[in-house]
């Protein structure tokens, strides 16, 4: 990269001109393997500060977006700047700005943790008693301390994860992107890693997360851009993606297949929605706006004399606001099968380059 | 986790110091450190030194003892034929883990992060190959040391076989990037395996390592006279043997150059494209 040509892009966005606002500016993205568009022209705009939600279930594409925001692979079609360097002109850059944590840690197996931590902050030209002091520090947020010589063969899923992660803060790059942080951990070791991310937004830092859970998004997210097979389906908060499937869902079902469209009738009435049946298990689901109208219907049919063998009120899940957005769910994937598991593998989508 | 915040402040974006490139000495840093990587590796996973050690130990001993009596007359006089003769064979095996070694690590999530971060490209493919001058080095040192156990006296003395040492050291170096080539461009550790096999063993044994080369017929003759490891091989003989400076080491220099030239090329072009 000549010295001009980041000079260029200095003066495109004068400081602190609009492309600066923007930790990340995609413009239709593309990515292809063989004949299957992995990422199908994708617009993205993170704003600094923010924690950006990448939501869609495996195989939608995010892991293979992430991968091109991250100089990782290349860009088939479309550009993307982050804070206003772009992504394919000057990766160099980029990568001074960023830290990535994969879904699989990327940390050395054959080191320690203060090893891995010494290696990458030395890789990244701090001296040697930065490099010391900085990975020692991270170890003890990260709550590595006494693991911090054994071997990271020895280590829990969730003390790699953590690893990974201090090794991707070492030299404090304003923006992370974090790769389906928690698939794969235990609740409790879950709710560690959501309570790191929401530090990590205190300290100033922007975060671009992927993840398959809406309640993850729910959680981290202050906005949410849903990903399928490659194509945005929808953008917003999380409050208005619920919105859009309803709060929740009450599941009934009735002793006797002709109540059905009695409660489809009691439904209508009280909270104007369409119950949707399905007669042969002789039940019924019922998307609620808040979940205490579930009580209404209940007492409702106990007057109208309809007997209920069983009762559940279920969160929306991806499932349900996948079903909404895209009229198929997550795991319709026949033809897509293939690329299923392109988005999860960095070696077959080498491969397939 | 406690008191997170503290520790993290963030860096902001313009104050980012964005140099247009890697410079040579940062590479050269990043190289070191890569091969101190490589050496801890070494360490703990000592498996991966058998190749260097128990190999040269028993050939040694093998080689001398089937081959002396019907190459060379008698044990004694084939030592000085054999154990350049091996020294090339076994620092040609040692290379050939090199590939193998290379594929395995790129396979490994530890690669995602040398991608992403700013550092020069070429550094994790050479920081190994610095590392591994360590192996040529064990197992050129311990084919002499087993040879004179057995009774090889190098002509050459201490300055002769610190020489023959050195040069293979280099060739090792030299020959490595065939077998990196390899091992970027092979699709796994097993498909790298078979490949450097299927080169390394012409390589070894259409030369002169164990045999003169005057009885082979006109074809093979020719190519084992120009096979880099033939001119390596001959060159240590000059230095352990005789304590010669000759021509053959200049060919055998001239022979390693042709190979990085050949090779170093495509070998860092094929990376740059995977990184």
């Amino acid at each position: 990269m000549a010295a001009t040509l980041a000079g260029m892009t200095t003066d495109n966005h004068p400081r602190p001109g609009a492309g600066r606002d923007l930790a990340v500016r995609a413009t239709g993205l593309v990515k292809q393997f063989g004949d299957q568009r992995a990422v199908d022209g994708i617009d993205l705009e993170v704003h600094r500060g923010e924690v950006f939600g990448v939501l869609g279930p495996n195989g939608a594409g995010k892991t293979t977006m992430l991968r091109m925001l991250a100089t990782l692979l290349h860009i088939d079609g479309g550009r993307a700047e982050i804070f206003g360097h772009d992504v394919a002109a000057e990766p160099h850059a980029v990568r001074r700005l960023l830290g990535v944590t994969g879904q699989y840690a990327s940390v050395d197996e054959n080191l320690t943790a203060t090893e891995n931590l010494w290696l990458f902050a030395r890789l990244q030209g701090m001296p040697r008693t930065e490099a010391r002091t900085r990975g020692a520090e991270l170890l003890e947020q990260f709550d590595l301390t006494e693991a911090a010589t054994k071997p990271i063969s020895a280590f829990s899923g969730g003390m790699r994860r953590r690893l990974d992660l201090a090794a991707s803060l070492l030299t404090r790059p304003p923006l992370i992107f974090l790769d389906e942080p928690t698939t794969g951990l235990d609740p409790r070791t879950r709710g560690q890693m959501w309570e790191t991310i929401r530090d990590l937004v205190r300290s100033g830092c922007t975060v671009l997360l992927t993840t398959q859970y809406l309640d993850e998004a729910d959680q981290l997210a202050d906005r949410i851009a849903v990903i399928d097979r490659g194509v945005k389906v929808a953008e917003g908060t999380a409050d208005q993606l619920k919105s859009s499937v309803g709060q929740s869902t009450l599941q009934l079902q009735v002793a006797d297949p002709a109540d059905l469209d009695a409660v489809a009738e009691e439904v209508r009435r009280l909270i104007g929605e369409d119950a949707v049946p399905s007669p042969e298990a002789r039940r019924v689901n019922v998307p609620l706006t808040r979940t205490d109208q579930a009580v209404d219907v209940l007492v409702a049919l106990r007057d109208r004399g309809v007997a209920i063998e069983s009762v559940t009120v279920q969160k929306p899940s991806l499932d349900e606001v996948f079903l909404a957005l895209t009229g198929h769910d997550t795991h319709d994937h026949t033809a897509a099968d293939a690329d299923t598991d392109t988005d999860d593998s960095p070696e077959l989508m080498e491969a397939s380059r | 986790m406690t008191a997170l915040t503290t520790g993290l402040t963030v860096t902001d974006p313009a104050d980012v110091v964005i140099p247009p490139r890697v410079s040579l000495a940062d590479t050269l840093s990043q190289t070191l450190t890569l091969a101190w990587r490589a050496t801890m590796k070494m360490r703990r996973s000592m498996e991966v030194m058998f190749d260097v050690t128990i190999q040269p130990l028993i050939f040694t001993g093998m080689f001398a003892y089937i081959f002396g009596g019907a190459i060379s007359g008698d044990v004694g006089s084939y030592l000085p034929l054999i154990i350049p003769g091996l020294i090339g064979q076994t620092v040609l095996t040692a290379c050939v883990a090199t590939g193998v070694q290379l594929r395995t690590d790129m396979d490994t999530g530890v690669f995602d992060r040398f991608k992403v971060l700013p550092i020069a490209r070429i550094a994790p493919l050479a920081g190994p190959m610095v590392a591994d001058l360590l192996r040529y080095f064990i197992a050129s040192g311990l084919t002499f040391a087993v040879g004179i156990a057995i009774g090889y006296r190098p002509g050459g003395g201490v300055l002769g076989v610190a020489g023959a040492i050195l040069l293979a050291m280099l060739a090792g170096w030299s020959l490595a990037w065939i077998f990196t080539l390899f091992g970027i461009v092979g699709r796994n550790a097993q498909a790298v395996q078979g490949i450097s096999l299927l080169v390394m063993f012409p390589l070894t044994f259409l030369s002169n390592a164990f045999v003169p080369t005057d009885t082979m017929p006109g074809p093979l003759r020719a190519f084992a006279e120009v096979n880099p490891v033939s001119l390596v091989i001959t060159a240590i003989r000059d230095l352990a043997n005789d304590g010669a400076l000759t021509g053959n080491v200049g060919w055998a220099l001239l022979g390693c150059a042709v190979v990085i030239a050949i090779f170093a090329p495509l070998s860092v072009r094929a990376f740059n494209r995977k990184m």
